[in-house]
């Protein structure tokens, strides 16, 4: 078991390793475009090279990467071109707001996906399940910055029940929150719920619950103790995945909103070419991505008998 | 007299799908009484399984029971409401399945999985009910309890869960055991251990039993009564000595006939298959459903609908059959000279001191894992020769089809066919001669043929790689003589393998490893996944063209009756082993390799004429990995001698000419060896002479 | 001709999924329009008039018509670039896809059957940019490749259009995004595809890995990928309206999708009309895709 989680822990490692090589060849690899894309597209090509010898450009690659890759573990991660401030400081309370936002979605989405999913599962093929399938179908062909339009549509400008912005221009407000998770959610949900049914309609079709029933038991404990410890395995390593969609699904839902977490300061530092910030923000995704498929792995192999005493 | 147990009337079963009613079963009527074991027979499709889950009313969305009366202990069960059918289930009806693994809960560990049922049905706590669970644990012979009762499922071997599942059932003294094919998944000897305990049990507890199974030879040895069932009908019922000796339906006495029993001969009399082909549930004939496949069908008789009606004289006997008190079974023309074997001719195939060892991906810090797969091998087989390879799982039989078919390379040692030696040359470096020459049936029909491409098609592209065709004029006309040869019209050259039953599926691999005239054909368990009336034809089919080509013929198999049927020579493997090799004749005759004997005695025999000495082995199959010191055999072995079996690996002993095993038995205890099957009439003769010398 | 009945036979076969058959109406709706755009008598897509700013569905039009589902933040007639905008849709979305899946299923072919060295290396690969959210790896890709990057100005030197460099970026994005994905699918599907008897005849018989991947295993993978490709497509089609809604998409005015709706996110409620029809034209496209794949799915599994 140790072994396992250790040899996934090495991958990891590996992965996150080879990443941070690619990032920064890809970003600081072109020495002269990071100066001009810092410095501004009408700084003179003098200003760009006395800049890139004060800054250590001239180093050898390795050495720049080392220092690199070393401030980033120690949080120094550079001066932000779009702010005059540093990228840490900078970035921090971003991640902050993001985390939030992110840990309603995922509260919201876990619940309403297992409940729906169990209760469609169990009852295949019935109006509730065709039900439950069909609003889970048709939301998730709904990408976010459209069901974002529809509610805005709804909410904001015909009921005008909500704000239109959630900026947080008076502080910390929940109103303003709503909208945003909403918008997640809905998009999020209808893809776990039937991962969720489909996992718990293959157990409930297996022969082990065959056996539960045949021995007598009642139809509550067979559902409660049989079936769901098999069912919910997949699809609880599955949503710990969230984690990777979120940080990739909250850019376009905070542009929307405007809301100043770390998907819109991504946005804008691509927009505007803040290259650092880039860097420093991607490394952050992955490594928050990658943490989670480990935690993921490594929750499959707990829950699942078959591999944890093999 | 005591109410039956069980009482099916008239019970009729459909299945709905999306292309209307399907009828599974109808016109059943079954009684079963106390203390009695019921066996009920047939092939695939005959419904035999749909009858024991319409008992426990679990016949899922899309199946019911149409019509007829289900009466349990008195009580009509289809009348019942759900709560008073959980009452019922796993305390007085408990059922027995076929793949235990499935059958057990992944994620529950033994003890939460047994306790439960007592707990449920009886109110007993944890405690006690888990003093009740090793009280059967023990009873099903299962040492160990506490470890047992701590593992997950998938942490014992089949043979254990098969055990664990029947303590399940038995946990609540049920008054009605339903088995479903309880042993089919299982092992040989690991069988005859379940099959065995079913037969105590039963004995001592006074279960009443439905033994479901399409083993003829399984339901005579342990049942008292048999019902045989075809296309969702009864046909034929009554107790075992009147079924087997007095069969009255053709079906019955169609199947006996496929059977491989010991009084077949592969030339003398051969098996004889039932031609056509079971029909499907909605192209059932309205007369009687066995009549278009019948050799003794009569107009105006029998295509009317048929009945059950007793047979004269046996008031316990029913047959469906409106002609049976009139028919005289024909039996099949003793072949006579035409049908001689053969000439065995030279040596084509040499094995000599085969070694096979894979290595398994280790952990760090562990070291290297080694599953010795084929342990100095030696064997030959000559032209028109049958060569049987048998064993149990983990024996290292397909290891050595693998590494004759260059699928893998031999570890040591070497192979040699016509003179070439190909042990170390994998298929890739093989020239399409060699290829051609030394071809593979598979095992499973089912996955044999690429259902994506058309079944001609597949022989085209093996003709033209064997080097055999190379014009499509060419290809097109052997593939036509090929599906002549096995025996399949022409037209199937465009059908898909889904288009194709199991059989035909057979016949088209047959074909397929024929394509290039192949001298030796190695068959991976072709038959074991077939009905056993589809058996009977490719078996035949085999050796009609093992006779035309005088190919030689490596028949890998676990199935004693087929290969005592069609070899000529049997290599029994145990663990990687050769433990006994030599001529039909002699490796079923004394003296035995103590695992042989086990093997014979592990069969069930489909013959009332016949006994057969009772050998169970203990213990489970050791895995591969661990090897048992010494002997292989030493941990399961009722002949172990001592302190020698568990250092030594035996010598190679020659007892006749071709005639070898394996064991450090002493000369004259392998002398002293009884045979494990005897004809009842030469027994008597046996004892009668023995009372005569002795008076 | 044998062909053209075997293509009818499949389409009548989804004729028993009813689910299956209203996914394949809206797609089809938009590929027609898509290819017969030309020929419709619409309003060219890029006139700006400057008195029609905004306006609701159903405006009359200084030119006589209707203003079918009103104008956008420049006057220009919404109704003509949705359809317009569709060809844009489905060519990228399509061409995306289809490359992303080539890469995806030879990824996963070889690291399926080759296993060994190939599995980790590919895998190993597959990892790495599976580690990426979606949407980072994107901007990542994209805000270094834009126009005035050195590939973009070498493509533009080639004489490749705007449009063509932005497209061909994003279509390297997405592939960079999808394939993995694809990969990981098909290995598992050829992982247990190759454990069948067939694929042992094969070698038995001497025939080559090429062979056996593409002639053996990839055609009886096709249920679930068939399945799989209509439910990308559908996620290709969000991913690139979502780049187009955040400005990252292929440059104006060309009437994409996802920026009609940024474009007019500023006008607050007089922008309601605006917005809400490219949001449902994007809907419907990814939700007959999204039938489509489930109703083939219950096909497959009838079958």
């Amino acid at each position: 078991m140790l072994a396992i989680a250790a040899r996934r822990l090495v991958s990891m490692l590996l992965i996150m390793f080879v990443i941070s090589v690619l990032l920064f060849l890809f970003f600081e690899g072109d020495k002269l475009n990071l100066a001009a894309r810092v410095l501004g597209p009408y700084s003179p090509m003098t200003g760009r090279l006395a800049w890139l010898e004060h800054n250590g450009y001239n180093r050898p690659l390795m050495t720049r990467y080392l220092t690199w890759i070393y401030g980033f573990m120690r949080g120094d991660w550079n001066q932000s071109a779009q702010f005059d401030a540093p990228v840490f400081d900078f970035l921090l309370p971003r991640l902050k707001n993001t985390a939030i936002l992110g840990a309603c979605v995922f509260v919201l989405t876990v619940a309403i996906s297992l409940v729906l999913g169990v209760f469609s599962g169990i009852a295949e093929a019935s109006k509730r399940d065709r039900a439950i399938t069909v609003i889970s179908v048709l939301t998730t062909s709904v990408p976010e910055f459209a069901s974002a339009t529809f509610l805005v549509a709804i909410f904001v400008y015909w009921l005008d029940w909500l704000p239109g912005s959630s900026s947080f221009n008076n502080g910390f407000s929940w109103r303003e929150m709503i909208l945003p998770v909403a918008t997640l959610v809905i998009y999020n949900f209808g893809y776990y719920t039937r991962m969720t049914r489909a996992s718990m309609a293959e157990v409930m079709n297996s022969q082990y619950i065959r056996t539960a029933v045949l021995k007598g038991l009642p139809y509550r404990q067979v559902i409660i103790r049989h079936a769901l410890r098999n069912a919910l395995i997949a699809p609880f390593t599955v949503m710990i995945l969230q984690l990777n969609y979120l940080l990739s699904g909250v850019v376009v839902t905070e542009v929307f909103f405007a809301y100043d977490g770390y998907g819109k300061a991504l946005y804008d530092a691509a927009m505007f070419g803040d290259v650092y910030l880039i860097l420093a923000g991607a490394m952050i995704a992955v490594v928050a991505a990658v943490v989670s498929q480990f935690i993921s792995d490594v929750g499959y192999t707990q829950l699942n008998p078959r591999i944890r005493f093999s | 007299m005591t109410q039956p147990v069980l009482e099916c009337k008239n019970v009729s079963i459909s299945y709905y799908t999306r292309a209307g009613e399907v009828p599974a079963v109808y016109d059943f009527n079954l009684t079963v009484n106390a203390g009695e074991a019921v066996g009920i027979v047939g092939e695939s499709g005959c419904g035999k399984s749909t009858v024991a889950l319409a008992i426990m009313q679990y016949l899922g969305r899309n199946g019911a029971v149409t019509s007829g009366e289900i009466i349990f202990l008195g009580r009509d069960m289809r009348k019942m409401s759900e709560q008073e059918l959980r009452k019922i289930r796993g305390s007085q009806i408990a059922m027995v399945y076929q793949e235990p693994m499935a059958s057990l809960n992944p994620s529950m560990r033994i003890r939460d999985q047994l306790i439960e049922v007592p707990m449920v049905h009886e109110g007993l706590d944890a405690k006690a009910a888990e003093l009740r669970a090793i009280e059967l644990l023990d009873a099903v012979r299962l040492p160990d309890p506490q470890r047992i009762l701590n593992s997950y499922p998938h942490q014992l071997s089949g043979g254990q869960q098969q055990r664990v599942v029947i303590a399940m059932a038995l946990l609540s003294k049920p008054k009605l055991l339903l088995l479903d094919e309880p042993t089919t998944a299982l092992d040989v000897t690991v069988e005859a251990g379940v099959v065995d305990l079913i037969r105590d049990l039963a004995k001592k507890t006074g279960t009443a039993m439905i033994y479901i199974s399409h083993n003829l030879g399984l339901i005579l040895e342990t049942c008292d009564r048999i019902c045989v069932m075809y296309s969702g009908q009864a046909v034929e019922l009554g107790n075992i000595a009147q079924v087997f000796n007095h069969m009255r339906h053709p079906y019955t006495y169609g199947l006996l006939q496929t059977l491989p029993l010991p009084t077949a001969d592969r030339f003398a009399r051969p098996l004889v298959p039932i031609r056509g082909q079971l029909p499907l549930p909605r192209e059932r004939p309205t007369g009687c459903t066995f009549g278009p496949r019948c050799d003794y069908f009569k107009a105006g008789v029998c295509d009317l609908p048929q009945v059950m009606q007793s047979v004269a004289r046996e008031s316990t006997h029913e047959v469906r059959c409106a002609r049976a008190s009139e028919i005289k079974w024909k039996v099949p023309d003793k072949l006579g000279s035409t049908q001689k074997s053969a000439k065995i001719g030279p040596v084509v195939l040499q094995v000599k001191n085969l070694r096979k060892y894979y290595a398994l991906k280790s952990g760090w810090g562990k070291p290297a894992r080694v599953v010795k797969a084929n342990e100095k091998i030696d064997f030959e087989a000559r032209e028109s020769e049958t060569l049987a390879i048998v064993g149990e799982s983990g024996c290292g039989k397909s290891t050595v089809a693998r590494v004759l078919m260059g699928l893998d390379t031999a570890t040591s040692g070497e192979v040699f066919i016509n003179g070439n030696e190909i042990g170390q040359l994998p298929v890739k470096k093989r020239p399409p001669g060699l290829i051609s020459n030394l071809q593979l049936v598979f095992q499973n029909p089912f996955e044999t043929l690429n259902p994506s491409h058309s079944v001609g098609s597949q022989i085209g592209r093996t003709l033209k790689k064997f080097g055999v065709a190379k014009t499509q004029a060419e290809i097109e006309k052997r593939t036509g003589e090929l599906l002549d040869l096995v025996k399949l019209p022409r037209a199937f050259a465009d059908r898909k393998p889904r288009q194709l039953s199991g059989g035909q599926k057979q016949r088209i691999g047959i074909a397929r490893a024929f394509g290039g005239n192949a001298a030796v054909v190695v068959a991976d368990e072709p038959v074991s996944a077939l009905d056993v009336s589809v058996q009977a034809a490719i078996t035949g089919l085999l050796t009609d063209i093992q006779r035309e080509h005088k190919t030689t013929i490596v028949f890998i198999s676990h199935d004693l009756s087929v290969v005592r049927y069609l070899a000529d020579r049997i290599v029994v493997m145990y663990l990687g082993h050769v433990m006994e090799q030599g001529t039909a004749i002699q490796v079923f005759a004394p003296p035995y390799h103590p695992y042989t004997e086990a093997l014979l005695s592990a069969v069930p025999i489909a013959d009332t004429s016949i006994v057969k000495k009772r050998i169970v082995l203990q213990g489970e199959l050791p895995s591969a990995i661990t090897l048992p010191t010494g002997c292989p055999f030493q941990t399961r072995c009722p002949r172990k001698i001592g302190a020698i079996c568990e250092q030594q690996l035996p010598p190679v002993k020659q007892l006749a000419k071709g005639h070898s095993i394996m064991c450090h038995l002493p000369d004259d205890e392998l002398q002293a060896m009884e045979p494990v099957f005897a004809l009842k009439s030469e027994l008597k003769t046996k004892s009668k002479k023995r009372s005569q010398a002795s008076s | 001709m044998a062909r053209l009945k075997k293509f009818f036979a499949a389409v009548g076969l989804l004729r028993e999924s009813p689910v299956g058959m209203i996914g394949v109406g809206l797609v089809l709706f938009w590929v027609v329009i898509a290819l017969i755009v030309g020929f419709l008598p619409l309003r060219d897509p890029l006139a700006q008039s400057a008195g029609d700013l905004l306006k609701p569905a159903l405006t009359l039009a200084k030119d006589g018509g209707h203003y079918w589902l009103g104008t956008d933040d420049r006057g220009r007639d919404i109704l003509s670039r949705l359809f317009f905008g569709s060809r844009l849709v489905l060519f990228w979305s399509s061409l995306a896809t289809i490359i992303a899946y080539s890469v995806g299923m030879l990824m996963g072919v070889t690291a399926g059957y080759r296993g060994g060295w190939w599995d980790e290396a590919i895998s190993f690969i597959g990892n790495v940019f599976l580690a990426f959210p979606q949407m980072v790896l994107f901007i990542v890709i994209l805000s270094q490749l834009g126009s005035d990057s050195p590939a973009g100005q070498w493509l533009a030197r080639m004489g490749f259009s705007a449009t063509w460099v932005k497209g061909t970026t994003i279509v390297l994005a997405v592939m960079f995004a999808t394939a993995p994905q694809v990969a990981r699918i098909v290995r598992g599907l050829v992982l247990d595809l190759k454990t069948r008897d067939y694929v042992a005849a094969a070698e038995v018989r001497g025939e080559g890995a090429l062979y056996i991947m593409l002639v053996e295993l990839l055609p009886n993978a096709r249920g679930p990928l068939i399945v799989d490709a209509c439910l990308r497509l559908g996620y290709v089609t969000i991913a690139i309206a979502a780049l187009g809604f955040l400005g990252l998409g292929l440059p104006p005015p060309d009437p994409d999708w996802g920026k009609m709706i940024a474009d007019v996110r500023g006008f607050g409620a007089l922008a309601a009309n605006a917005m809400i029809w490219p949001a449902l034209a994007i809907s419907s496209l990814v939700l007959g895709l999204n039938l489509m794949a489930d109703g083939l799915r219950e096909i497959a599994l009838r079958d």
